[in-house]
């Protein structure tokens, strides 16, 4: 018992403490037993995702044959390709204007509408585009995708503009200065020097954008109209009803795409480092 | 020779009138590039917040909608009731069951998922670089994975023939499957599973510049680990602390799919009474009214985080 103390003091480590490693270990396990047993019962046999009866592709094949997941998967990546998109360009056009000047009149109310989507609570930015919505769809009758197009754009601008203003801040504003000496317009300057500079920025900030509007639930759920389900409300809408491993199904692929995107960023981060 | 009165040959300008008329050209290059996204957040995040305020001034149409005559019930119903035949107004039991919880569980939340948080930030700031970025990894897979999936997985874990109760069951805890989901214990479970990836990154990024050489100088001077830790590292990563706690209180106030998904009808939150009066409820002004007491709600906790970290920032210098 002594020698034990004694050594324990000896190699006295001055980042240990005690508990914190078992608390972190029980915290990982805590968040992947969740997951793992949900990815398991994707491949049950049986129609219970409680009830383990063999091992079969088969919920994979009627996820894939379901009309109602394809379409929603469908009008989940069109929403999800234009929001990002139009975000993704707005976005950059105003970290332009914003970043690397001086502080200008009304900076602070421009920074609160862009970050206005990270601040107020979705369940309130849902009310709020479904009362405005309803009232613009019975003055035009239109009901359109365009609608939630517009929703999930405008929620996506400040994830879209946020990394692209961090990479902006970073660059030296002397090589367009060298450009604009060098009589170069403002737009071949831009085309020329800033954007290939701000490249990765913007692609960070598509991508962001693009996730963001893939995942969205509650302002979809919102605004969507009858037969308007993406993927996440369908989804929603199923667990209402008797679930069955599709489900299961439809989540471990989405899971798998988000594991194939994360490990890319992080082994060509690896490389840049 | 006074700059003002050089002159630019080519325009007949002083150069100072030349500077404000580039200035001035800037400035309108700043407002055409904000334009685009002003506009589209005008148009579909703040301008319709307005709507909403005017809302919930109005009365309740029939089936949905609303009428357009001013009345106040919808802002006197976010806490009381009125009795529909003597007219007698009295506090609403199921609004305040319904606020007290939200506020509750998202207390606990924010409590919880800072007592598994922050050891495993600290556990992964203190592994070698490499293993870091690993580590780090891991807790980012279940912070991108899309927020219905994690709480239908953990919808899973905590149904009567879940892997909870069978292993409560194995265990001899309990000697049948006892009913967790639709209670508030389960929307607190989904929370702290769906929110502890938002406690831990900014506390590690805190973490990750702590220069441990402060502590071994704390242990030179005799002090304990308590008192290191109570008064050299929390007080150095508070930023982080203070962040994570917002970042997951805040959007815990405002939930609405993990309660719905895991509390179903029985335990609602107040997100989920919001949604209830545009759908089955139907009353739109009660719904709006909620809406803006959630925002405000939100507003005091983000304006107090502003405050505290401004403090902080001032301590520091």
């Amino acid at each position: 018992m002594f020698k034990l103390l004694k050594r324990k003091s000896f190699r006295f480590d001055i980042r240990h403490q005690n508990g914190f490693t078992s608390i972190a270990i029980i915290c990982f396990i805590f968040l992947y037993t969740p997951i793992f047993t949900m990815m398991v019962y994707a491949f049950n046999q049986g129609d219970s995702i409680a009830l383990w009866e063999g091992f079969s592709l088969r919920w994979f094949v009627s996820a894939w044959g379901n009309e109602q997941v394809k379409d929603s998967a469908l009008r989940s990546l069109i929403v999800a390709i234009f929001a990002s998109g139009i975000s993704t360009t707005v976005a950059t056009m105003a970290a332009i204007a914003t970043t690397r000047t001086k502080s200008f009149r009304g900076q602070n109310i421009v920074y609160a509408i862009i970050n206005q989507p990270l601040m107020v609570p979705e369940i309130v930015t849902g009310v709020a585009l479904l009362i405005f919505f309803a009232l613009v769809k019975t003055v035009t009758g239109y009901a359109g995708l365009g609608f939630l197009i517009l929703a999930h754009t405008a929620f996506c601008i400040p994830f879209a503009y946020l990394p692209i203003r961090a990479r902006l801040e970073g660059m030296d504003l002397i090589l367009e200065t060298a450009a604009a000496d060098l009589y170069a317009t403002p737009w071949k300057t831009f085309r020329l020097v800033t954007f290939p500079l701000l490249f990765p920025g913007i692609i960070a900030g598509a991508m962001l954008a693009f996730v963001i509007s893939l995942d969205n639930v509650v302002i979809t759920e919102l605004v969507k109209s009858a037969g308007q389900d993406t993927l996440p409300t369908y989804m929603l809408g199923q667990l209402r009803r008797a679930i069955t491993p599709e489900i299961n199904a439809i989540s471990t692929v989405l899971l798998a795409i988000t594991v194939v995107i994360l490990t890319l960023f992080y082994l060509l981060n690896r490389k840049s480092e | 020779m006074r700059p003002d009165n050089t002159t630019n040959h080519e325009v007949g300008l002083p150069i100072s009138e030349v500077i404000k008329t580039a200035s001035k050209k800037q400035e309108q290059r700043r407002w055409l590039l904000l334009s685009p996204a002003l506009i589209l957040l005008l148009l579909a995040a703040s301008g319709p917040l307005l709507i909403v305020l005017v809302y919930s001034f109005l009365t309740p149409g029939d089936y949905s909608g609303v009428i357009w005559e001013l009345s106040l019930d919808g802002w006197i119903q976010v806490i009381w009731q009125r009795d529909i035949f003597t007219g007698s107004i009295a506090l609403s039991d199921a609004h305040l069951r319904i606020l007290l919880r939200s506020i509750k569980l998202s207390f606990l939340t924010t409590i919880l998922t800072l007592i598994m948080g922050f050891p495993t930030a600290y556990f992964i700031a203190t592994r070698s670089k490499k293993r870091r970025s690993l580590w780090l990894f891991l807790i980012t897979i279940p912070f991108w994975t899309n927020l219905l999936i994690r709480t239908f997985a953990i919808m899973e874990v905590v149904r009567n023939e879940g892997i909870l109760n069978a292993l409560l069951l194995a265990l001899n805890v309990i000697d049948q499957p006892i009913q967790i989901l639709y209670t508030d214990f389960a929307i607190l479970a989904g929370m702290l599973y769906v929110f502890l990836p938002l406690m831990v990154l900014p506390i590690y990024s805190s973490m990750e510049r702590f220069d441990f050489n402060l502590v071994e100088a704390g242990y030179d001077l005799y002090a304990t680990r308590w008192r290191t830790m109570r008064r050299i590292i929390l007080p150095i990563i508070r930023p982080g602390i203070v962040a994570g706690s917002i970042l997951v209180f805040v959007p815990s106030l405002g939930a609405y799919v993990t309660p719905r998904i895991l509390g179903g009808g029985k335990s609602m939150m107040l997100g989920n009474l919001i949604e209830l009066q545009f759908g089955q409820g139907n009353n739109w002004p009660l719904g709006a009214s909620l809406s803006f007491f959630l925002l405000a709600l939100t507003m005091i906790f983000l304006l107090l985080y502003v405050r505290l970290t401004s403090k902080s920032a001032k301590s520091h210098v």
